[in-house]
């Protein structure tokens, strides 16, 4: 099996959000970066568990400027065997997915993995556009895959409930909690990921169709009104008469 | 501006996502000048369709063949890509639930039309066309300025209240041009309990943490959930070890929620779970910490133990209730 892994590099989740320029810009002071969560504990390690079932590679692709590189190194230590990381800035979950597709059409991977969504943007939109544009079926939130032959059977979560799917390889999923469980890079892996080979390709010229205006920080909640815990009734009535949501 | 909305629904019924996207479409159009047009796939009777018209749309395209009754966000996009181009539709709206997801990503990579998922109020259309949605989890908004002819928007559920009207919609079948041969996933089953409410479409949400110290003890906390016709979700240690399961993990890695009232029992209030819930309208706490740093993001709060807090407020929900 070919398998691509996309991913993203994201702030820590515990960054201050703050933004500059009249809010028009993320204020990157101080923030320290990882990758996206559901891109590095589930997506990139079923990835890797595909190819210790079935044997092949697995290639992880990043679109992002050079300070991406420290991310990307990371997926190498936890076990892809290459990278690529496509130079350019983005500005929207439709330019990254088009320069991904320029690349990887010609490629011929049999999964596109890619994690459910970013905790920046939350889009949950880089894997469909990516989907459409390779022309793959696309399983989204995928909770547990199984694989036998170019066959799979997967799990994704949809509301207040489960589906069970069947698909044929080339296909894209996106990674959702359940599909694998997180792996630390060990001393080895981190050695390796030195010498495995990361590839620098230039951007296609390719558009963002929407970008940001503008950022706001959501208004601060006045301080809390605390109530007797012996006497919860009254915190029905404060929901019920000044709260007004039961 | 001629509006699109796609139309979920499940078991023969509307979601109530699909009233909301109608309402949103609405509005859009009124705003634009324009009129919406809903589009169902799959089975779902005709009486069902023509109630959207009391939200707003004045047509709905049905496209009712069996094949679409197998959800393939692939052969989907197909029909509702036809769709815009015989409406010239110039917003597309979804829900942003696990269809939406799916499908409107797709169909803006093939409309080549700019897009914001997750919307959660109505297009600020003032010198160009933008739309407000969260990022950073919930830590902040972003105001998205589309630039193509085109625009696809997933609406948030529980962003903006259904509002219902008169009239009914003038249903016809629509010809989508897509056949069997055009999916390629096959469903095999579909399991969705219809006792309890989806967990992102809840107006109310009772969410309990570590605090609870096991599975045996979430009697209480599914109970104050019944009484109060509520959700129920959990903190991510507790989906992690497995006393409840994944889909009710919410937080910066799991799901973000914006009920109007979100109950937190036993939960310490770590940054990535507040990142999660901090847009719900009112949150409540209850934790025997008065430290916990979940107070701070809380509208009213009891300090006290949740095994001796809870079953008294459940009592306090059924009196309020039979008063009521
Ligand atoms: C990258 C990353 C991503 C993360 N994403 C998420 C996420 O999406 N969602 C999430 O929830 N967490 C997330 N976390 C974990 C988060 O940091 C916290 O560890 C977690 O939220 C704590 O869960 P908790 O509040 O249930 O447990 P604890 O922190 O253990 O808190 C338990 C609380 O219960 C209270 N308590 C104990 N006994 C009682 C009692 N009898 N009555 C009342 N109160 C009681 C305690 O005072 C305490 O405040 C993430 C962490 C990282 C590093």
């Amino acid at each position: 099996m070919k398998v691509l892994v996309c991913i993203s590099q994201t702030p820590d989740t515990t960054a201050k959000i703050a933004f500059t320029d009249g809010n028009t810009q993320f204020n990157k002071d101080g923030v320290t970066y990882i990758m996206n969560p559901t891109d590095e504990w589930y997506a990139l390690v079923r990835a890797i568990e595909v190819k210790e079932q079935a044997g092949g590679s697995v290639t992880v692709v990043n679109v992002g400027t050079a300070d991406n590189d420290p991310i990307i190194r990371k997926a190498l230590a936890i076990g892809a065997d290459d990278a690529v990381r496509i130079d350019c800035d983005p500005k929207d979950a439709y330019e990254v997915a088009a320069q991904i597709a320029e690349y990887a059409k010609a490629e011929g991977f049999d999964i596109v993995f890619t994690g459910k969504e970013t905790i920046d943007y939350n889009g949950f939109t880089v894997g469909g556009m990516l989907a459409e544009l390779m022309d793959l079926p696309y399983i989204s939130m995928a909770t547990h895959m199984s694989l036998e032959g170019n066959t799979a059977t997967i799990d994704r979560e949809i509301e207040g409930g489960q589906e069970k799917a069947q698909v044929d390889t080339p296909f894209l999923i996106s990674a959702n909690k359940g599909l694998a469980e997180q792996r630390i890079p060990n001393m080895r892996g981190i050695m390796m990921s030195k010498r495995k080979p990361l590839k620098v390709v230039a951007a296609a010229d390719i558009a963002a169709l929407s970008t940001i205006s503008s950022y706001e920080l959501p208004p601060q909640r006045s301080s809390v009104t605390l109530v007797d815990p012996e006497n919860p009734a009254e915190l029905i009535r404060l929901l019920h008469e000044e709260a007004k949501v039961i | 501006m001629s509006v699109l909305v796609y139309i979920d629904h499940a078991g023969g019924k509307l979601k109530k996502a699909a009233l909301e996207a109608t309402t949103y479409a609405s509005k859009v159009a009124q705003k634009t000048g324009g009129e919406v047009t809903a589009i169902a796939l799959g089975s779902i009777d005709e009486g069902a369709l023509a109630a959207l018209g009391a939200y707003g749309a004045t047509k709905v395209l049905k496209a009712g063949e069996s094949h679409f009754d197998n959800f393939d966000a692939g052969a989907y996009t197909k029909a509702i890509a036809k769709a815009v181009e015989q409406t010239a539709a110039q917003v597309v709206i979804f829900t942003h639930n696990s269809s939406g997801k799916s499908l409107a990503p797709r169909v803006s990579a093939r409309l080549k039309a700019g897009m914001v998922a997750g919307a959660i109020d109505v297009p600020n259309t003032d010198g160009g066309f933008s739309v407000r949605k969260s990022v950073f989890s919930g830590k902040a908004f972003a105001d998205y300025q589309i630039h193509t002819d085109v625009k696809v928007i997933s609406l948030n559920p529980n962003s903006i209240p259904v509002e219902k009207g008169d009239g009914s919609a003038a249903v016809a079948s629509f010809d989508s041009g897509v056949s069997a041969a055009d999916f390629r996933i096959k469903v095999l089953e579909r399991s969705t309990s219809t006792d309890s409410i989806p967990l992102p479409e809840a107006e109310l949400v009772v969410s309990a943490g570590r605090g609870l110290k096991g599975p045996e003890n979430w009697g209480m906390i599914d109970e104050l959930a019944a009484e109060l016709n509520a959700a129920t979700a959990c903190s991510r240690p507790v989906s992690d070890v497995g006393w409840r399961p994944h889909h009710e993990h919410v937080g910066q890695t799991g799901i973000t929620v914006r009920p109007n009232l979100y109950i937190a029992i036993g939960i310490s209030g770590a940054i990535q779970h507040l990142a999660g819930v901090n847009n719900s309208k009112v949150i409540v706490v209850i934790n025997k910490d008065s430290e916990a740093p979940f107070f701070k993001a809380a509208d009213y709060g009891i300090v006290g133990d949740a095994f001796d807090v809870v079953p008294k407020l459940i009592d306090a929900v059924k009196a309020f209730k039979a008063q009521a």
